[in-house]
């Protein structure tokens, strides 16, 4: 990343601490990848949640603490006595498995990220240990390089390297929620990914990361862990497509003027910014929202403020059915029978129109058949 | 389309719009109200319910320690105190129907069981309840009262009846009424019970888009289960089950407040949905569809009372297949009742080409057939549409006024359609009276049409193809009504796990 780049990222933040992406941010990021609000925040490492708070529309998700205790708990289960339960698991799954190596936690608090990421690329780049949890990644995103601090054990098995995934969801009866199963593959993706371009890094062969995930989670209602192969070479396709294709967020950035800035005032002795203030500032970033981004994006609930009247804020879905047009009151006043403001409008003015007529005789008529 | 029409006009005019001039859902006359929770992070672990049929006392269960394996079993039987015998109240008179054409007789119940739940959450709950319960054993290690596997048998049975498109027996209360309004928010935010009541039924004074945007903070109205908010199991539930683990004796008092305010909004909220459901004046096929559910219910307690095995873990291959088969028929079923009973509903397939109203032109009602061996007769009518006409010559039509009629439609000119007619004319040489339509007569015809479609015959189960694994290695598993306990299955939830202290 450039200096100018960096330095106006870091006006775009202001003296805050840049917040860190994890592989869950950047799984949003290429769920919604057009949104160029979450870009450039994401990129500069806004603290969107103090953003968003500080705004008025505070983000309304958080985790329960008996499910923060029941997953820390699964995960120690998981990893008890120098991982027995995971090498027995990977035995088990991957036929000829041989994990009986050394085990490192590579989870150092202390060391900075550079050196960090050196030690994750010299252990995980030789062959001499079977596994390794908490290993620090680094993946480029939007042409700058981030740092993910992922919750995974690489596994090393016949000389390939497997993403291990605990997750705390049940697998019930062989099947588990499709909707966590598949945000689990996304983000054990995002880590294959990572450790591709680890060991690209250090010179060694990328594609000895494999594909094939392994993801550990309870079974049925107890406490016992049960391990399912997730092929991921689908995800790893789309969302190596999806980061070459995000906007870069140095052209973001051109776009924005040159003092733009999210900061919140305050610190140092500065004075507060009015939340107004803020407001406007966020407005001349452009969001793309959609009723999803409520369970994904700690800034959803301005977003959605701002998007109030628009059909996005009725969901994809309606909005398509409404031929694209933008505003609900354009699609009401298409419905009375206005001329379409945009010719390109004109074919989803005349079936507004007569789905408008139609509603309004349906309606108005007896539920009566007429025979 | 038309749906989506009604959310932007819901969205301007600040209050949810209707998407039906019926009601497309039978609403029982003595329905169980059951609003579960269940503590985060766990697979099920029952935390309280509100559940009964009195709207003014509900019964409050409450699971003190979620993670402790005998308060759970506790709940389960309290629950089936309240459950059975509701259960057991809907068999009274019965009433006979005719079967296979009028040579048998079958006997069904009056009446049966109405079990509301908020959200499809608590239909996921009644169903994860159901397969946690029904395989228990009244011996052995961990016995349970019989009355618990009995439990896990019906709400199976409930959970399994309410993937059936157009069951009434397990009614998920978000999906009921978003069925019938459109709201100015998106179906995300209708999953909230209290912002989709407050769009279709603001308070006084309040327009529907303001009351929701009230209702959607959890710290004043929380959500309607199962999962509760993580702001109150942080400040209220996790302090509270600490101190009913230390043994406080104000304890149990005091979750069980806690836990009811959670609950009873949307407790309230459900009955809400009910007398709105309950306001709308029901479609024709209403009640046909609850005297399936009716069967199913008698067939199901009949099942029970001769000892049957509770459902299986899994389907067999011919199971799912019947299975799948059923939903599919089921589905596009209740897609037609629907349109047939609704015209609101039925705008909506002639804004999509599938149907169109018009008005008879020209009626050949005596025309004859004789082309064929014997002489048959088959009128034709020309109607005259302003609805856009694409559908090609030869397609099948419906009337729905005259559902036992078929159409063709024989040819498309400009604005005129000429349909030819078999059936429902009765048996001469002539047609019975109106049962043609005459000249000037408003006509709508629709693709949708219930042609009989023969259930496929899927082999038994002892000849699974191989294509689909072979026979079941377990018989009784590969019988749809079969299934038993697996050996070496762990029991129920694993022994309660210590809190960690912090």
């Amino acid at each position: 990343m450039t200096d100018t780049v960096a330095a106006a990222l870091a006006r775009v933040r202001g003296p805050a601490a840049p917040v860190r992406h994890n592989a869950r941010t950047i799984a949003a990021l290429t769920g919604n990848p057009d949104c160029r609000r979450r870009a450039v925040l994401d990129a500069a490492g806004v603290d969107k949640t103090a953003l968003a708070q500080y705004v008025g529309h505070p983000a309304r998700y958080g985790q329960s603490p008996f499910a923060i205790i029941r997953g820390h708990a699964f995960e120690a289960r998981v990893k008890a006595d120098g991982y027995a339960a995971l090498r027995a698991l990977v035995a088990a799954k991957l036929p000829g498995a041989d994990v009986a190596g050394p085990a490192v936690d590579l989870g150092d608090g202390g060391a900075d990220n550079a050196a960090r990421y050196a030690r994750t690329r010299a252990v995980l780049g030789g062959d001499e240990v079977a596994l390794a949890d908490h290993p620090l990644l680094r993946l480029s995103v939007a042409g700058q390089h981030v740092y993910l601090e992922p919750d995974l054990v690489a596994c090393r098995v016949a000389g390939r390297l497997h993403v291990v995934e605990v997750k705390s969801f049940p697998v019930l009866d062989g099947r588990a929620d499709p909707a966590k199963v598949a945000a689990a593959a996304v983000q054990a993706a995002v880590y294959v990914l990572g450790l591709r371009e680890l060991r690209a890094a250090g010179g060694a062969d990328p594609d000895a990361v494999a594909t094939d995930a392994l993801l550990v989670c309870p079974r049925d209602f107890g406490h016992e862990p049960t391990v399912a192969v997730l092929d991921l070479r689908r995800q790893v396709a789309v969302l190596r497509r999806q980061l070459r294709r995000l906007a870069r967020v140095a052209d973001l950035l051109a776009d924005l003027p040159a003092d733009f800035t999210v900061d919140l005032g305050g610190e140092g002795g500065a004075p507060a910014r009015p939340p107004g203030a803020v407001a406007a500032a966020l407005a001349r970033l452009a969001a793309r929202y959609t009723p999803d981004c409520l369970a994904a994006c700690e800034l959803a609930y301005h977003c959605r403020a701002e998007a109030a009247g628009s059909t996005a804020a009725l969901g994809p879905a309606v909005r398509e059915e409404l031929g694209g047009v933008p505003d609900v009151a354009a699609v009401l006043a298409y419905a009375d029978g206005a001329p379409p403001a945009d010719p390109t409008q004109a074919e989803a003015a005349a079936v507004l129109r007569r789905a408008a007529r139609l509603r309004a005789e349906a309606l108005a008529g007896a539920a009566v058949w007429e025979c | 389309m038309l749906s989506a029409l009604a959310r932007a006009q819901a969205a301007a005019t600040g209050v949810a719009q209707p998407l039906t001039t019926v009601g497309h859902l039978h609403a029982a006359a003595a329905p169980l109200v059951c609003v579960p929770l269940a503590l985060a992070g766990e697979t099920l672990a029952p935390l309280a319910a509100l559940v009964g049929t009195d709207r003014a006392a509900p019964r409050l269960l409450v699971v003190p320690q979620p993670r402790n394996r005998d308060l759970r079993f506790a709940f389960a039987a309290a629950l089936a105190a309240e459950v059975l015998p509701y259960l057991d109240a809907r068999r009274g008179a019965t009433e006979d129907v005719p079967a296979d054409r009028g040579r048998q007789v079958r006997v069904r119940y009056l009446d049966a069981p109405q079990v509301w739940v908020p959200n499809p959450g608590g239909v996921e709950f009644v169903r994860l309840l159901g397969r946690s319960l029904r395989f228990r054993r009244t011996d052995g290690e961990h016995p349970v009262p019989a009355a618990v596997p009995r439990l896990g048998c019906w709400l199976t049975f409930l959970a399994d009846r309410a993937e059936l498109p157009g069951s009434a027996l397990l009614v998920a209360a978000t999906a009921a009424l978003g069925a019938h309004w459109a709201t100015g928010q998106s179906a995300v935010e209708d999953a909230h019970l209290p912002a989709l009541l407050a769009w279709i039924d603001p308070p006084e004074g309040r327009t529907g888009a303001g009351a929701a945007a009230a209702a959607e903070d959890p710290a004043v109205t929380p959500p309607a289960g199962p999962a509760t908010d993580p702001a109150f199991d942080r400040d209220v539930l996790a302090p509270l089950v600490a101190a009913y683990d230390r043994g406080a004796p104000d304890a149990p008092g005091r979750l069980a407040a806690a836990l009811r305010g959670q609950l009873t909004p949307a407790w309230d909220a459900v009955w809400r949905a009910y007398d709105l459901l309950a306001a709308l004046p029901p479609g024709a096929t209403v009640a046909a569809r609850w005297g399936q559910d009716r069967d199913a219910f008698t067939g199901y307690a009949a099942h029970l009372d001769e000892g049957g095995l509770p459902q299986p873990r899994h389907d067999s291959a011919v199971a799912a297949a019947a299975r799948l088969h059923r939903l599919e028929r089921a589905a596009a079923t209740y897609a037609l009742q629907r349109a047939y009973d609704d015209p609101l509903v039925l705008a909506d397939h002639r804004l999509a080409g599938e149907a169109f109203r018009g008005e008879v032109v020209l009626a050949d009602p005596t025309r004859v057939d004789d082309s064929g061996r014997r002489p048959v007769l088959r009128p034709r009518i020309t109607v005259r549409s302003a609805d856009p006409l694409h559908l090609a010559p030869g397609t099948a039509l419906c009337a729905p006024g005259r559902p036992k009629q078929r159409a063709t439609l024989v040819s498309v000119e400009g604005r005129d359609a000429v349909l030819e007619l078999r059936g429902g004319m009765g048996r001469g040489r002539t047609p019975e009276a109106g049962s043609v339509p005459e000249v000037g007569e408003v006509v709508t015809y629709t693709t949708l049409t219930d042609a009989f479609a023969p259930a496929p015959a899927f082999p038994a189960p002892e000849d699974t193809p191989w294509t689909h694994g072979g026979p079941p290695a377990d018989p009784a598993g590969g019988d749809p009504r079969g299934g038993a306990e697996v050996p070496g299955d762990p029991p129920a939830g694993a022994p309660p796990e210590p809190v960690p202290a912090g």
